[in-house]
């Protein structure tokens, strides 16, 4: 059974649609990513969920129950903010607390979930602070913990790392991914970034211009773009995307090797003119233009700087490039994937 | 080339640069404001003390000490203790229904409907339009034979003429019209540190308190009104300070009366001190304002630094 599920969501501000009809079916302790560029809707999505927003149209059912006209604090999720939205006049403990209080939850029982979620998370020895005392990991732990204390049947987070340092994201992302398969919560997750995406989602949804793009496992949406927005959001440097024969013609950076480097199975082969390379320790980023195809396009290279010889990469000069066949992409003209050659 | 070592080689004025140093230009700067208190708020302080010490009057300019005589004398007084009374009723009555009406005013003015913009810049008029004008006006709502407040209530059947209140003939009803009135002048004062208190709440709170279950009344009163308190109170302090010195609505609306039901600190020191030409007590009563104002002050103070958030 899924937990939440959308049918066909769809949300105006104003005759201007920022969700444009969502179909999104998250099944029961699945983490679900929404990634998207700013403004795709995914926010937007995920406030109508927790019923913030109310939909121009379309149903949301949560649990297998319809929730349309059902108030946030009734529906049985939880969401976390971007800036977490701790109550900065009560302590930690207090903070946790609230969405008990509000149910009218017997003072021992607040106090044994209190205790319950502070455990979970670690942060039994904040409890009697204020949250500017403390740092962005602990704070996101407290909103966390009052998050789960009323045991949502779906915990929704809203880019809750993009407060943190590059540092402290990453360990937090394993953090939060640990401790999602630990308790099994049904979560969905937004962000725009995609290493957060590929790093924690059982699956992703690819959102733009407020349409799922793609829903698929992170293997799925890096190997299989649907369309070429998905190609080209997916992935640094992104895929090279080249006209042919009036539809596109897809390969990952990391596919496009100099003629040497292949191995024997059937490749396509391309005359490339490397313009710039950059050394980047553990990859080597080259830049340049393919014959046949239009001068002024960048085509990307990711090459393993180990096992690339100098001249076969040598700026301003032409050649052999190639890419397996099986990691070419097909799309039609209007971008959309169409099947293997 | 030469320019440059020309310049370089000239031996510096010692001054050439005393503007360029913080201390000295700063210094600059912030005097004509430190004379202008000192001055103005300064010197006539110092002055209002030593007359409430002396037994200096229009009649017998004499500087003639005579120590805290003049506070014995008005504090066994009892106008004087009425006025005290009246003055902390005024204040504190104008104060809390100001901010009652401030705080609805702001959740008002915070949805939108249409014509908001207007409402917005006309509920500032009450503080802008002078006080004597607007008293005057609602001197004439009060009036005892042409009030409008009493033709509305007859008209609409609450009462019948005989009934009809005699507003600021009636001790009761007096004080209450000048609260009414310094409230009304108050008010969108209080509405404007409200909406800035309020807009200031980030939405993720607000959102996350939605979630989490509370409803109106608890997002306002657990959640955003111990929020703004500390600007609430930095207003509630100029408010007090304002009304607790004020003569002006006293003055224009009721001339304390009836029998000193309206008197307060500011009108009874003017009175005394200016029109009775009684100077010495006059400065004494009105240096009660001191000690009262302080206290409030640093008690506010204090309890904005503890619920600092």
């Amino acid at each position: 059974m899924s937990a939440v599920l959308t049918r066909d969501v769809v949300k105006k501000f104003d005759d201007v649609p920022a969700v444009n009809g969502i179909s999104l079916a998250v099944p029961d302790g699945e983490f679900m990513v929404l990634l998207g560029p700013s403004g795709c809707g995914k926010t937007t999505f995920l406030r109508i969920i927790c019923g913030l927003e109310k939909q121009t149209s379309g149903d949301i059912l949560i649990g297998g129950a319809v929730v349309n006209d059902i108030p946030p604090r009734a529906r049985g999720v939880a969401m976390m903010f971007q800036s977490y939205g701790l109550y900065p006049h009560f302590t930690v403990r207090n903070n946790i607390a609230f969405p008990l209080k509000t149910q009218n939850v017997p003072r021992a029982e607040i106090e044994k979930k209190v205790e319950w979620a502070s455990q979970l998370l670690g942060i039994g020895r904040l409890l009697e602070r204020r949250p500017r005392q403390l740092s962005g990991g602990e704070r996101q732990r407290v909103a966390l913990a009052r998050a789960l204390v009323r045991e949502p049947t779906a915990l929704l987070l809203d880019e809750p790392l993009s407060n943190l340092d590059a540092k402290l994201r990453a360990s937090a992302r394993l953090e939060i991914k640990q401790f999602q398969q630990r308790v099994g919560i049904t979560t969905i997750y937004v962000t725009h970034d995609q290493v957060e995406a590929m790093g924690m989602g059982d699956r992703i949804a690819v959102i733009d211009q407020g349409q799922v793009r793609q829903v698929g496992t992170p293997t799925e949406i890096y190997d299989d773009p649907a369309d070429r927005f998905v190609a080209t959001f997916v992935g640094t440097p992104p895929m090279n995307i080249v006209a042919r024969n009036g539809g596109y013609l897809g390969f990952r950076p990391e596919n496009f090797l100099p003629k040497d480097m292949m191995d024997d199975g059937a490749h396509t082969e391309f005359r490339f003119r490397v313009d710039r390379s950059e050394y980047l320790g553990s990859e080597r980023i080259v830049y340049g233009a393919m014959e046949g195809f239009d001068p002024n396009q960048v085509i990307t290279a990711k090459l393993p700087p180990a096992h690339v010889a100098e001249e076969s990469i040598r700026p301003g000069e032409w050649h052999p490039f190639a890419v397996r066949n099986s990691a070419l992409r097909h799309f039609d003209k209007d971008g959309k994937r169409t099947g293997r050659q | 080339m030469a320019a440059i070592a020309e310049t370089a080689s000239k031996p510096a004025s010692r001054f050439q640069f005393i503007l360029d140093r913080r201390d000295v230009l700063g210094a600059i700067f912030v005097s004509p404001a430190i004379l202008y208190v000192l001055l103005l708020v300064g010197v006539p302080f110092l002055m209002a003390v030593y007359y409430s010490l002396s037994a200096y009057t229009i009649y017998d300019p004499s500087w003639d000490f005579v120590g805290l005589d003049n506070f014995a004398d008005i504090l066994q007084d009892p106008t004087f203790q009425q006025t005290l009374y009246n003055t902390f009723i005024f204040t504190f009555g104008s104060q809390i229904l100001g901010l009652i009406l401030g705080k609805f005013g702001a959740l008002v003015l915070l949805r939108p409907f249409p014509g908001r913009k207007l409402v917005r810049a006309l509920v500032i008029l009450p503080w802008a339009v002078p006080v004597a004008l607007a008293t005057v006006a609602w001197q004439w709502m009060f009036d005892s034979l042409y009030s409008v407040i009493n033709w509305t209530l007859i008209a609409l059947g609450f009462i019948t003429r005989e009934q009809a209140p005699n507003w600021l003939g009636t001790e009761h009803l007096a004080m209450l019209s000048v609260i009414i009135v310094n409230a009304w002048r108050f008010f969108p004062f209080a509405i404007v540190i409200f909406l800035a208190g309020i807009t200031a709440v980030p939405q993720d709170v607000l959102d996350a308190a939605t979630v989490d279950g509370a409803g109106f009344w608890r997002r306002n009163y657990q959640i955003i009104v111990p929020m703004i308190l500390p600007i609430v109170a930095i207003g509630l302090i100029f408010g007090i300070v304002f009304t607790f010195t004020d003569l002006s609505v006293v003055f224009l609306m009721t001339m304390g009366g009836p029998v000193g039901a309206t008197s307060v600190l500011g009108f009874a020191g003017f009175q005394t001190g200016i029109t009775s030409g009684d100077v010495s007590h006059g400065a004494a009563i009105s240096l009660f304002m001191l000690p009262v104002l302080l206290v409030v002050v640093v008690f506010m103070l204090r309890f904005i630094r503890r619920r600092e958030i």
